[in-house]
């Protein structure tokens, strides 16, 4: 099943990348989406009863739109850092731990903190996230992990579990 | 609509400029990493979604849309790849900083 998923994504993917529906064209993506599925399907999602339930959609949406919400306000947090002339840095590695069960969903979890404002995922070992903060502003595990994972678990957990 | 573009694209060319001058500026591999994503990833996307705009839904202007994505997943796991290999690798902290959790998980 998730075989024939995965085929059908990276068909999609190669038919808006080439944009023409000819013959020899549509040939050369199918064989290549084959070789795709083949190859790589072992490491695909387990569970592709997912992508059949739209309410995943739906919080999918929601997620992009606080995603890029926060994603601006990286931005506008490393401009200042940088552009600063006394340049306010105070790095560390801090280490938060994560209630996601999934793979995919871990994954979504690590680059979407890689994305926002002064942190980096430097290392994922079982539940604990180690990640690199440009301004550490307190060493209270409670806090620290509900101003970088809270924003984004609850809704990872609703799309991916 | 091409003004809406150009207004995208000297977005991303600006927050580009900020990110090199963040690679510049930050003292040691972590910090600079921070802003080579961050601020690298949004501008370059930023003057691919101008580039989209421009062209609209042509075979070169969809080319631009979907690269938005890919560029951020490739971004984001090269960043990882490479603040985790430097950490193996052995290269310090930064003199000023507080605390290093990941420290105790190294055997």
């Amino acid at each position: 099943m998730r075989y024939v998923v995965l085929f059908i994504i990276m068909m999609l993917l190669w038919l808006a990348f080439t944009w023409n529906l000819q013959t020899p064209n549509l040939i050369v993506g199918g064989v290549a989406s084959l070789l795709t599925a083949v190859l790589f399907g072992r490491s695909f999602l387990r569970n592709t009863v997912k992508f059949f339930q739209p309410q995943r959609y739906f919080w999918i949406i929601i997620y992009l739109f606080v995603f890029i919400w926060e994603c601006l306000k990286a931005n506008f947090d490393v401009a200042y850092r940088v552009l600063n002339p006394a340049m306010p840095i105070k790095p560390g590695i801090v280490k938060v731990k994560s209630t996601l069960k999934t793979d995919i969903g871990r994954t979504f979890l690590a680059n979407s903190i890689t994305m926002t404002p002064g942190t980096i995922t430097v290392d994922v070992i079982e539940d604990d996230f180690y990640i690199h903060w440009i301004y550490v502003s307190s060493e209270d595990p409670k806090v620290y992990s509900r101003k970088i994972l809270g924003r984004f678990e609850k809704y990872l957990k609703r799309i991916f579990e | 609509m091409n003004s809406i573009s150009m207004i995208f694209i000297t977005i991303g060319v600006i927050f580009d400029l900020f990110g090199c001058i963040g690679l510049i500026r930050l003292p040691d591999v972590y910090n600079r990493l921070q802003s080579a994503t961050k601020s690298v990833t949004l501008g370059t996307c930023s003057i691919l979604f101008g580039f989209f705009l421009r062209n609209g839904f042509g075979s070169s202007g969809l080319k631009a849309l979907i690269a938005i994505p890919l560029l951020f997943f490739a971004s984001t796991v090269a960043a990882h790849a490479l603040i985790r290999g430097s950490y193996k690798f052995g290269i310090k902290l930064y003199d000023k900083t507080v605390v290093d959790h990941y420290k105790d998980a190294q055997k």
